[in-house]
């Protein structure tokens, strides 16, 4: 039984900005509810006493110093960027025409 | 929760059927509703580097040269969080009366704009570092309590729901459209500077009962949010330079009801005045939409300075799923009772009581010291007078002069282009005899005008009290001999009539004379004769 719906995997792969076919999205629908039945099943065995585990090393307060550490140089980070102009990173429109 | 600023853009959208409905006055919004408002605040920390990384959270640099790998979201760069940052939440939290989690987590945030290069923000969800608090704030003149009754103290206890840590966004040029503006560019350019630097959102629990003084109430919250954070050292809390930017949620219960109405979200709000305009003009919107038997679309409003008005932004509805999640590359928040009772040492003597002391220390009436908080003049009220100025004289400038001109121009007290200490300067002068009030007024005006110090505008305007006996003899003779029946009044026993001549003089002198040297030589003249 599948409990993941096409509608959800197609509103998931808007909201990840992912290109999804129509067979894409029946083809995704079952296999994430495969994987969501399968982490589920984590559930049978979780007891009260058992705590989340929140990360994977058990620390608290991880903290820097308010310290000035080393930036980057510009000129070398905006060379890495699709296109740049002022010293500014260079985005496309962000809205779409008729908003 | 909430998309940042600046994810919401304006455009300007008619609202789908509302665009042609007129708003309702203040009045008739009153009659019939009860606004139920509430207020999110983002404050900038003035820490010298970011909430993850080490680049200096610097403001008016050239752009993108404080950036690094965590704060561009490049492939393996880890954040670690800046202790002078969560020192200065845990600060604000405890000013502001909330309990500190024993335990928290920071969240991601997930959403496409290119305002932040991870496509995410680090922020916190479900387990903010304080919550449940609570701030009294106190209103100028008559109050409400909140059940809604008007009441002598003049103090509404806002509760705080949470205070929580997030990063900033970076900021966005657009290009192409009209006048800076998102709709219609063709690109935009980002600066990274700002991403990445930390803040702190204070959420209030939604603020109920207080009627037609809610636009006044969301405005002296504000102002006395900006204090005490202000007071605590750890922000410089500056509206127009977007170190402390409100949001203000606005809905309409009609009188009666008893379910609340569908809220707006105004932002762009940015000035302690605007907060009141804001939810103002809101309140008569929504109930001309209400009126005309339309619903009340939840969504962002951005506010505009120049009309006093609020536009629809982009639909709420559309952009709510951010699928948060705890941030896998942070290790829990977990502040220890010591830590947190150290810092609470460090609480600078705090509102209630530091208002009441005040109150004592410079003489005010309860509807003074209200004045006082309304206009936000606390600390500059105390740093003219710790510039040498008298409680009462520093409040007089403040609340008269000064206000009369920020009002006029559109600005809070703190914007005007003079300081506590030139205010104190100016009334040395009057102190000692240079200046009177006229001539203070507009030294005053000069240091306003960027025409330097008081001492300089006053050499340069030659501002100087005409002090000198014989011009002044002289001017007060020619004023008796054009007046000789008000002379005679004053000779009759008249003295009130002796203002006419006073007024004379002072016109010869073009004001430059002590009006009441003036009056003196007068009365010396016309009783001597
Ligand atoms: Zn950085």
């Amino acid at each position: 039984m599948s409990t993941i719906t096409r509608d959800e995997v197609a509103h998931l792969a808007h909201l990840a900005r992912l290109a999804v076919t129509d067979d894409e999205l029946d083809t995704f629908a079952v296999q994430l509810d495969v994987i969501l039945s399968s982490v589920a099943s984590i559930a049978d065995v979780a007891a009260d006493d058992i705590l989340p585990t929140t990360h994977a090393v058990p620390l608290t307060n991880v903290l820097r110093a308010d310290e000035p550490g080393t930036s980057l140089n510009r000129d070398t980070v905006l060379l890495a960027a699709p296109a740049a102009e002022g010293g500014r990173f260079r985005v496309p429109r962000i809205l779409d025409a008729q908003e | 929760m909430h998309p940042p600023s600046s994810m919401t853009p304006v455009a300007p959208q008619p609202d789908a059927a509302t665009a042609p409905i007129a708003p309702r006055s203040f009045d008739q919004v009153i009659a019939s509703y009860q606004p139920v408002i509430g207020l999110e605040t983002h404050i900038e920390l003035g820490t010298r580097t970011k909430m993850f990384c080490g680049c200096a959270a610097a403001f008016g640099d050239e752009p993108n040269t404080n950036i690094c790998p965590v704060c561009l979201g490049l492939p393996g760069a880890l954040p670690v969080a800046n202790a002078a940052a969560v020192e200065s939440a845990i600060l604000i939290g405890l000013a502001l009366n909330c309990s500190i989690a024993s335990w928290c987590r920071f969240a991601r945030k997930n959403y496409f704009y290119p305002d932040m290069p991870k496509n995410f923000q680090i922020s916190q969800y479900d387990e903010p570092l304080c919550f449940d608090g609570w701030l009294d704030v106190r209103l100028p003149g008559d109050s409400v309590d909140i059940d809604g009754n008007v009441e002598q103290p003049s103090s509404v206890r806002i509760e705080i729901e949470r205070v929580h840590m997030e990063e900033d966004t970076g900021k966005s040029l657009h290009v192409g459209g009209a006048t800076g503006r998102i709709h219609g560019a063709t690109h935009s350019l980002v600066d990274y500077n700002r991403a990445g630097i930390p803040l702190v959102e204070i959420v209030t629990k939604p603020i109920t009962g207080t009627g037609e003084r809610a636009p006044e109430v969301a405005r002296a919250y504000a102002t006395q949010l900006r204090d005490v954070i202000r007071a605590l050292g750890v922000s410089d809390v500056r509206m127009e330079q977007g170190s402390m930017r409100c949001d203000v949620n606005t809905s309409l219960q009609p009188i009666g009801a008893s379910e609340w109405g569908t809220r707006t979200e105004t932002k762009n709000v940015n000035s302690l005045r605007s907060v009141e305009r804001a939810v103002r003009s809101e309140m008569c919107r929504q109930a001309g939409v209400l009126d005309a038997g339309i619903r009340i679309v939840q969504e962002t409003r951005h506010f505009h300075e120049d009309t006093g008005q609020t536009t629809s932004g982009r639909s709420k509805e559309e952009a709510t799923d951010y699928r948060y999640f705890p941030e896998p590359d942070l290790v829990p928040l977990a502040p220890e009772t010591a830590w947190v009772d150290s810092l609470r040492e460090r609480l600078p003597e705090l509102s209630a009581e530091k208002l009441a002391r005040l109150q004592t220390e410079w003489g005010l009436t309860d509807k003074d010291m209200a004045a006082v908080l309304g206009a936000g003049a606390v600390q500059l009220i105390a740093a003219t007078i710790a510039a040498g100025a008298t409680a009462e004289v520093a409040r007089k400038w403040w609340l008269g002069e000064l206000a009369r001109r920020a009002n006029a121009d559109g600005v809070e007290l703190e914007g005007l282009a003079i300081t506590p200490k030139q205010v104190a300067e100016v009334q040395q002068l009057v102190d000692r005899g240079s200046l009177n009030d006229k001539l203070a007024r507009q030294a005053i005006e000069g240091v306003l005008a960027g025409e330097g110090e008081p001492g300089q505008v006053v050499a340069a305007r030659g501002l100087e009290v005409v002090s000198d006996t014989d011009t002044l003899g002289a001017a007060v003779d020619a004023a008796i001999a054009a007046n000789a029946e008000v002379a005679q009044k004053v000779r009759d026993g008249k003295v009130a009539a002796a203002g006419a001549l006073v007024g004379a003089v002072m016109k010869t002198t073009k004001g430059q004379a002590d009006a009441q040297t003036v009056c003196t030589l007068i009365l010396e003249r016309l009783s001597a004769s």
